[in-house]
């Protein structure tokens, strides 16, 4: 069990550490990585708990995912970084603020979970299925029995988001040349070649 | 201290045995997979390939690795000095860590986790950070103009993969490789599921970097790519990583579609083989299809790749998930299924 308790400090310590460092590095690129290895801690815990395919998926959609595409637009951003700096003080109340806001809801999440008069419940209810069974199975044996609407709804509100996004940022060109393969592929010998017999000294 | 010894260190001491068994045989593949690839392809250009050093030119790939390490490794002036030190490290971690799930006979696996499949799946989806940290840190046109287009074009095949093996997982009902393995006792993946063989297998090829998809190195247009500006020893790194990398993809390609370490057919000649050969033999036959592909196929254009990515793989692979759920379904042919 001491390996597990070492492990656990190192993977929090480390993810705590990386979190910090999100905010403090004066590089943006270097906040990407860092906020990369803070997911990767944070799946290091999960695997601690035995929750195995959350860790892997967080590591599949978060890092493999959407960092990749932070690391892209943070790179491709020309920022002075001096200026970048400038303002931190009149940011300082609201970004405190957002944090006071986030720690307090925390707070009541765990209280309902600790401390509440149906905290035996709430417990129950989320850890419904024996331990012999893979955690992947059990997932998905709640999510699409107990959970089925709300994961239904879930799906549907990530669809319109995406439907948004590409509406959003959908123009339409003018002039814009496009490949059309299937035309290309469609294309016979008869409406590309003429063979035009020509006189000597006339040309075409 | 006997408990500790017992608990601790002897646990350690075999895992470490174990990882061993697998690095450096697979290290050695790599180093003979580079004479294997430049054998094919002179043999299939009508030429000799490396036949000085060594019989047969076998010492070959010693030679060049002895030469790679006493060069002089060099870092730009303008670079990002720790993380162009950081990047060829991490792709050639990646490169190998991957292994830890493959399993090569029954029961021959390092660590059989139940969500082996996940696993490979998140390793190869971090490869992309060591490709645009490499080409980011190298402070130069050409590395990050190849590193973007590496970026994208993995992330873009990674998605096909990932229906491909939605459908595996939906046929072999776990995400265990060697459960995979197992239910493909009676009839192998690549048949009833043989255009998701030939998507995974290009999307493959498109995920290593390998030509026809190789446009992050173009070499006449990019000089190098993303590696440009490495030298020596790094340089070095990304090019064992790459070829791992290619050689866990094939491991992967035997195990959700061909097999595993099972035989083509569970009769008298051929179950006399021992599994770890029969994976060998099908991984060695993948890659020379890589090879084949690379002295076949002409490079693609840029914008063809994209398509060929996001407009007609992942449409297809969309709907043959949904074909196969439906099918499963419908015939009662689920595996695994839970009651009630």
């Amino acid at each position: 069990m001491i390996i597990q308790a070492l492990a656990f400090y190192a993977f929090a310590f480390v993810a705590i550490a990386a979190g910090v460092m999100v905010v403090a590095s004066r590089n943006p690129v270097h906040s990407v990585l860092f906020l990369i290895l803070a997911f990767f801690n944070a799946s290091g815990l999960f695997v601690l708990i035995g929750a195995e395919f959350i860790a892997m998926i967080l590591i599949v959609v978060y890092v493999g995912a959407v960092a990749v595409l932070f690391l892209f637009v943070v790179m491709m951003l020309d920022i002075n970084f001096v200026e970048l700096r400038q303002g931190f003080m009149d940011y300082l109340p609201v970004g405190a603020l957002i944090g006071f806001i986030l720690l307090a809801e925390l707070a009541f999440v765990v209280g309902a979970w600790v401390v509440s008069d149906d905290a035996s419940l709430v417990k129950a209810a989320s850890a419904p299925v024996a331990a012999e069974i893979s955690n992947t199975r059990a997932l998905g044996m709640i999510l699409y029995t107990r959970y089925v609407y709300l994961f239904q709804a879930a799906g549907v509100i990530l669809l319109i988001a995406m439907i948004g996004a590409i509406v959003l940022t959908l123009r339409s060109r003018e002039g814009v040349k496009r490949q059309r393969i299937a035309d290309q592929v469609a294309r016979n010998r008869e409406e590309t070649v003429e063979i035009v017999k020509v006189q000597s000294g006339e040309g075409v | 201290m006997n408990m500790f010894l017992n608990d601790y260190v002897l646990p350690t001491a075999i895992i470490v045995a174990q990882i061993l068994a697998i690095v450096v045989p697979l290290l050695v593949s790599v180093a003979y997979l580079t004479y294997f690839e430049r054998k094919v392809i002179a043999s299939m250009q009508l030429r000799k390939g490396p036949n000085v050093v060594g019989p047969f030119g076998l010492l070959q790939p010693l030679a060049d690795g002895a030469k790679l390490f006493v060069k002089e490794t060099i870092l730009p002036a303008g670079s990002n000095k720790l993380l162009f030190i950081m990047a060829p490290m991490l792709i050639f971690v990646l490169s190998l860590i991957a292994w830890a799930v493959i399993p090569f006979g029954d029961g021959l696996v390092l660590a059989d986790i139940n969500v082996g499949l996940l696993y490979f799946f998140a390793i190869s989806s971090l490869g992309v950070y060591g490709v645009i940290m490499a080409g980011w840190a190298s402070n130069s046109k050409y590395a990050f103009l190849g590193a973007l287009r590496s970026a994208a074009q993995m992330v873009s095949y990674e998605v096909s993969i990932g229906f491909v093996v939605i459908t595996v997982v939906l046929c072999a009902g776990s995400l265990n490789l060697s459960d995979i393995v197992e239910a493909q006792r009676t009839v192998w993946f690549a048949i009833p599921l043989l255009p998701m063989f030939v998507i995974f297998f290009i999307s493959a090829l498109a995920e290593t970097n390998r030509a026809p998809f190789d446009l992050p190195e173009g070499e006449s247009e990019l000089v190098a790519g993303y590696f440009v500006e490495y030298s020596s020893m790094t340089f070095a790194l990304f090019f064992l990583g790459e070829y791992a990398n290619m050689i866990l993809m094939s491991a992967m390609t035997v195990v959700l579609f061909m097999g595993g370490w099972l035989p083509i057919f569970d009769i008298a000649p051929f179950n006399w083989i021992p599994g770890p050969i029969w994976f060998f033999a099908k991984i060695s036959f993948v890659l020379f299809c890589f090879l084949w592909v690379r002295a076949t196929f002409p490079r693609y254009r840029y914008d063809q790749l994209m398509r060929l990515g996001w407009k007609v793989f992942l449409p297809l692979s969309l709907l043959w998930v949904a074909v196969t759920a439906g099918v499963l379904v419908s015939f009662g042919w689920l595996p695994n299924q839970v009651a009630g």
